[in-house]
């Protein structure tokens, strides 16, 4: 903008001046307005989580007063479960998301550059398995955790093949189908297709095979994508519910999110204590964002331009 | 050589396989199967105890005349779509607009956005009853004594809300991203011409990112056909059925009511499946034939 205050040469111009200005103040104050909207309920939910549960709804509601620790207490020492739903939310998204980004680079490698019978038939099944709404496998995707989609398995002469994995209740339950799939794998693709070949070409002439190539070149120098892949990963599984609410049963094996829901059925007066779960809930992953914010932003970038 | 040639395209059909087989393994389990699977048990009666028994199209005709699903769930779940859709749509447009033009704090504002984007549905869900309970924070910022999510002319409107303030944030930024691709020689070219702002977000923002919106509207409407946590946490459906979505009568159809049914939940997940399928090409039509200036 070479539009500046101190040289007005016509009144048109002035007034292009003066309207310029007013529209840049009305978009800060509505910038500022939503921004002021986004922080607020994360704001209270603070606020809160350090007054007694009694004032759970009462007023001040700008500072924590009076202050108490009190929930954070309940939740990190008298409630056993807490920390445990805390472990295994790490343990499940830390699985997912290292098999997740192993998984959809190796694949999404071979999309790219190795020749291999019917590539393209399983890249084109890819492309149009992400435009099927997930509800639809659900519930076949639920039997074959569990029970199998077969009662008693499949009778093969004397063979019995099972079909299902019996994997109710079971954090692997939840990681299993977690572990690759299309979006990584096709965000993955388009990466190396983008990405200059002659690094791994001379690493190939010097005689090291495609899978010493992948983990020795490959791998190290997509690590800016791969952490974008990782990122997106966790954070999914993380706050993933519909899924590990329907594997996990027990409230031993619960995740976060789904604890702090069971939580809040059992003990409902407790509020002030779910207040706090929530902040234990959002802290890794805000912490991880400010961290890798440009990456966060990357990803976002990269999905709204690469699909249009 | 002619040997040798062969032997490397067996080596590298062999390696082909071999680093796609873990994604592979996993797609034809929980997605090829899985979808053959769901089609199937929709044809069938099954409870879970007995092995499926195979009805034709009966549990679809049991979904189509399902009083919760033709006077709840079905028109539910089009108002959602039809009102979420169009405004996260259009207020991440103009939040990305106000960005884009190099305001001051930027950075800040952008981290800021995307904040409850990053927060789990559950977590917000949670902290969203809290703020709207009859003695709530909302209710004593504006006065207003509502007791919102236990009245069925509120409780989905609240839901609504809620999710048009989680996802703004991020499709603002794929706005953005889309409003820093258009060339600002573009925009110079229209000045020159004497177009406003207006005129220019209008005749040259909007067109340009075509693709861009239809993406986000593609995603809007794909995401907002299967609203499920926020609901489930909620309201569970309630008050009185006002909040039930097809995607929650599948889940309460196969998992949580007492009498299990499987394969009309899957009918209703096939039928789901093909209406967001209609309305996608639809929206893609709309989209693209709406203009010439189509550029991807």
């Amino acid at each position: 903008m070479a539009v500046t205050t101190s040289s007005p040469q016509t009144q048109v111009y002035a007034r292009t001046v003066f309207f310029d200005r007013l529209r840049k103040y009305l978009f800060f104050a509505m910038l500022a307005f939503w921004a002021a909207l986004s922080l607020a309920p994360l704001y209270f939910t603070l606020v809160f989580s350090f007054k007694p549960v009694a004032d759970v709804y009462t007023p001040p509601i700008w500072a924590p007063i009076p202050f108490t620790l009190d929930n954070y207490i309940t939740i990190l020492g008298t409630f056993q479960l807490f920390p445990r739903w805390v472990w295994n939310s790490v343990f499940i998204s830390v699985i997912i998301t290292i098999f997740r980004v192993l998984f959809c680079a190796m694949a999404g490698y071979a999309f790219a550059r190795i020749e291999f019978p019917l590539k393209s038939f399983w890249f084109n099944l890819l492309l149009i398995s992400m435009m099927m709404p997930g509800v639809v496998t659900l519930i076949p995707s639920f039997l074959i955790i569990g029970p199998g989609l077969i009662r008693g398995g499949l009778q093969l002469g004397d063979l019995r093949i099972p079909t299902g994995f019996g994997l109710i209740d079971n954090p692997w339950g939840v990681i299993l189908p977690g572990m690759a799939d299309a979006f990584g794998v096709f965000m993955m693709t388009q990466f190396y297709k983008s990405f200059p070949k002659e690094l791994e070409e001379a690493a190939m002439m010097d005689g090291s095979g495609r899978w010493g190539t992948f983990f020795r070149i490959v791998l190290p120098i997509s690590q800016t994508q791969l952490i974008t892949l990782a990122l997106l990963t966790f954070q999914g599984a993380w706050n993933n519910f519909m899924w590990p609410l329907l594997v996990l049963r027990s409230p031993e094996q619960f995740t976060l999110p789904i604890g702090l829901q069971w939580f809040r059925g059992e003990y409902y007066t407790l509020y002030s204590v779910i207040l706090a779960g929530s902040i234990f809930n959002t802290l890794p992953i805000l912490i991880i964002f400010f961290v890798f914010q440009q990456y966060f932003v990357r990803s976002i970038a990269a999905t709204g331009s690469k699909e249009g | 050589m002619r040997t040798r040639t062969d032997r490397r395209k067996w080596v590298d059909a062999l390696n082909g396989y071999l680093f796609i087989s873990p994604w592979l393994i996993i797609f034809i389990i929980f997605s090829l199967i899985s979808l053959g699977y769901a089609v199937y048990l929709s044809f069938t009666e099954y409870n879970l105890l007995r092995p499926p028994r195979w009805w034709g199209l009966e549990g679809y005709q049991r979904v189509l005349e399902d009083e919760l699903f033709i006077a709840k769930a079905l028109p539910n779940t089009f108002k959602y779509v039809l009102i979420v859709v169009p405004i996260q749509t259009f207020l991440s447009l103009v939040l990305a607009f106000a960005m884009d033009q190099n305001l001051r704090f930027q950075r800040f504002f952008r981290t800021i956005f995307y904040l409850p984007s990053v927060t789990s549905s559950v977590v917000i869900s949670l902290i969203f009853i809290w703020l709207f309970a009859p003695q709530g924070i909302f209710n004593q910022i504006t006065g207003l004594t509502v007791n919102w999510l236990d009245d069925p002319r509120t409780a989905f409107y609240v839901i609504m809300g809620m999710n048009i303030f989680t996802t703004s944030g991020t499709l603002m930024l794929i706005f953005l991203a889309g409003l820093q691709d258009i060339p600002l020689a573009v925009y110079e070219a229209a000045e020159i011409d004497g177009a406003n702002g207006l005129q220019k977000f209008f005749y040259i923002t909007v067109p340009m990112l075509r693709p861009v919106i239809f993406f986000v509207v593609t995603v809007g409407v794909i995401g907002c056909f299967q609203v499920f946590d926020q609901i489930f946490v909620m309201t569970n459906g309630g008050p009185l059925d006002s909040t039930t979505t097809i995607t929650y009568l599948i889940y309460k159809w196969a998992f949580r009511d007492t009498r299990i049914q499987m394969g009309q939940a899957s009918a209703l997940a096939v039928i789901l499946t093909l209406i967001i399928l209609a309305v996608t090409l639809l929206q893609r039509r709309v989209i693209e034939g709406s203009g010439s200036g189509a550029e991807r």
